[in-house]
């Protein structure tokens, strides 16, 4: 999941008796599940949460292509490097997408990239992990892009109209993805001693990381609550986390890689797998910025937005030219 | 083979195709460095896109030199097992980006020859090289148009843009004259119709760069000194990194499959 612990209004959701009448239709509207479009009257709330909400995701996005471009360099063969280039680029792509999305809600993509710089907006704690081997990509893939798509499918429904038409079009191109990702492990499971070494050891340094994408348990949380009454999140986060490794499982069986839980074991209660929380204070470390990564993802960021100022500036002064040439042709 | 790769030499051949896959490699390396460093988001998926077009055409033109090698060589033996002084770019390619001006001022004289050059390749005597060209030419008509907007734009921007633009160009001047510069392998190929003769790209070339200079309102250097030795694998220091780099896992763990 590409935004956790999202903040919404903190003061739970309220009775539909306790609304204005503008509040009540809104609801309503929701609840029969219309979408809401830009120019609609939205709960200021509303409109906050989703740009908090789409605007991490969009920062996930790009800061995503980190540590991905860390191997584009180093990629074993031209057909991985020419798959990994494409999904990079698809990612920026998706980022596009979300910061268009983020802008119909009145917030403009440099206001929003300012907040990231500035460290008051988090992308997600999952790209503060290094990719220290070939293996980390395909574990990103199979792991980090299958634990997105688990939060972004059921966002195809959600109730913002330009955010559930992006979510339709990212989902496509994430299981693509998640595939890429599945094949490189599957390669490097069936190699070398060697390379099932490093694939092993990718299982084992993402597999937590990749349980805390979808946030700890918001069974009490009044943000998730109101989120949820406004459908622009629509699972729990531990509903989330359980078909996460309830599909995973058996995906790393069949690569004959071990999950790095020794209390992972099937329940037939429930009908799906028990298995350890992640560390989460290890998780709450991350977002404070002490992660293995933070300074370099986001100084990587900071850097080319400075450098890049020049590059931004002239074509503005370019178009400036260009308009004032054409109003002097007029 | 068809006739006209029998009349040359075959390792004539294969090295001028390895000239044009190693050219689209290297700087396809070049540019997937910016990926995720680049000034503005748009610029982060135009570079990667260009970089996943380079990366492709070097597949089909090295795949294609190995298969006229005939050592049982593939495009992936021959961008990850070579060591430097057997590559055959042109040294314009494999020089660190600079900033994201030099970069583009490189790009820009890169497309407007590499433009020129599919162009003429579309008569190639040789029908595979001809596909190719053909296929490689619609992906780069749209970097050449890229690139040379965005020069025109930072060009004729504002003054730093206007400064940094010129001293990119100034500084990567004297590495344009490899690109069109004919040696035993171009003038060989040329008399075997497989590839044009380079002055006569080299003449489109210096139009296309004229015309948008001008629209940049940038001087052309007036300098007419060239340096040479990547096509024959005299190359500058640089590239022992690109491949050190590039070539890690390969030279790390011979044989695994990937």
């Amino acid at each position: 999941m590409y935004a956790q612990m999202v903040k919404s209004t903190g003061e739970g959701v309220k009775d539909l008796k306790e609304m204005s009448p503008e509040e009540r239709a809104f609801q309503e509207r929701i609840d029969r599940g219309e979408k809401i479009e830009p120019k609609e009257w939205m709960p200021e709330g509303y409109r906050k949460t989703l740009i908090r909400q789409i605007g991490q995701h969009a920062h996930s996005e790009i800061v995503g292509q980190l540590p991905e471009g860390n191997w584009i360099t180093r990629a074993p063969t031209l057909e991985r490097k020419a798959i990994l280039l494409a999904k990079v680029q698809d990612e920026a792509g998706h980022g596009l997408y979300l910061y268009c999305a983020a802008e119909t809600l009145g917030v403009s993509r440099d206001e929003l990239l300012e907040k990231l710089h500035s460290g008051n907006m988090k992308y997600s704690s999952i790209f503060n992990y290094p990719t220290l081997t070939w293996a980390d990509i395909g574990a990103i893939g199979w792991l980090v892009d299958g634990a997105a798509i688990m939060n972004q499918v059921p966002l195809q429904r959600t109730s913002y109209g330009p955010y559930s038409r992006a979510m339709i079009r990212i989902c496509k191109e994430e299981s693509f993805h998640q595939r890429q990702g599945y094949d490189i492990m599957m390669k490097m499971a069936k190699g070398t001693p060697e390379q099932k070494e490093m694939a092993q050891d990718a299982l084992n340094r993402f597999w937590y990381p990749s349980l805390m994408m979808f946030g700890p348990s918001d069974k009490d949380s009044v943000h998730s609550a109101q989120s949820m009454a406004w459908k622009i999140k629509i699972n729990t986060n531990d509903e989330l986390r359980q078909k996460f490794v309830d599909q995973t499982v058996p995906q790393a069986e069949y690569l004959g890689l071990t999950i790095p839980d020794e209390n992972l074991a099937w329940n037939e209660e429930k009908g799906g797998y028990d298995f350890s929380e992640p560390d989460w204070s290890e998780f709450y470390e991350v977002l404070k910025g002490n992660g293995p990564c933070n300074k370099e993802r986001l100084g990587a960021r900071v850097k080319a937005w400075e450098d890049g100022a020049w590059f931004r500036e002239g074509l503005m002064a370019h178009a400036e030219k260009q308009s004032a040439a054409k109003l002097a042709a007029e | 083979m068809e006739a006209a790769a029998d009349q040359v030499d075959r390792t004539a051949y294969a090295t001028w195709l390895m000239r044009m896959g190693d050219n689209t490699l290297i700087l396809g390396h070049r540019l997937s460095e910016w990926c995720g460093h680049s000034p503005v988001l748009e610029e982060d998926i135009a570079m990667a896109n260009t970089a996943l077009d380079l990366i492709g055409q070097t597949q089909l033109w090295l795949g294609l030199a190995g298969e006229v090698e005939g050592a049982g060589r593939t495009a992936d033996n021959l961008a990850y097992l070579r060591d430097a002084s057997k590559f055959r770019n042109v040294l314009m390619v494999e020089r660190p980006n600079g900033d994201f001006g030099q970069t583009l001022m490189r790009q820009f004289l890169f497309d407007a020859w590499h433009h020129a050059m599919l162009t003429e390749l579309l008569t190639s005597t040789e029908e595979r090289v001809r596909e190719i060209a053909a296929k490689a030419l619609k992906e780069v008509s749209y970097h050449l148009e890229r690139s040379a907007d965005l020069v025109i734009r930072l060009g004729d921007g504002s003054e730093e843009s206007h400064a940094r633009m010129q001293a990119a160009l100034d500084d990567q001047w004297a590495y344009t004259g490899e690109l069109s510069t004919p040696d035993e392998i171009d003038t060989a190929t040329a008399a075997a119709g497989i590839a044009p003769d380079l002055a006569k790209v080299g003449t489109v070339w210096r139009q296309t760069v004229e015309e948008v200079l001008r629209a940049a309102t940038l001087s052309v250097p007036d300098s007419t000194f060239a340096h040479q030795g990547g096509k024959s694998g005299r190359h500058t220091e640089h590239l022992g990194y690109i491949l050190a780099d590039m070539q890690f896992l390969q030279r790390a763990y011979p044989g695994a499959v990937w």
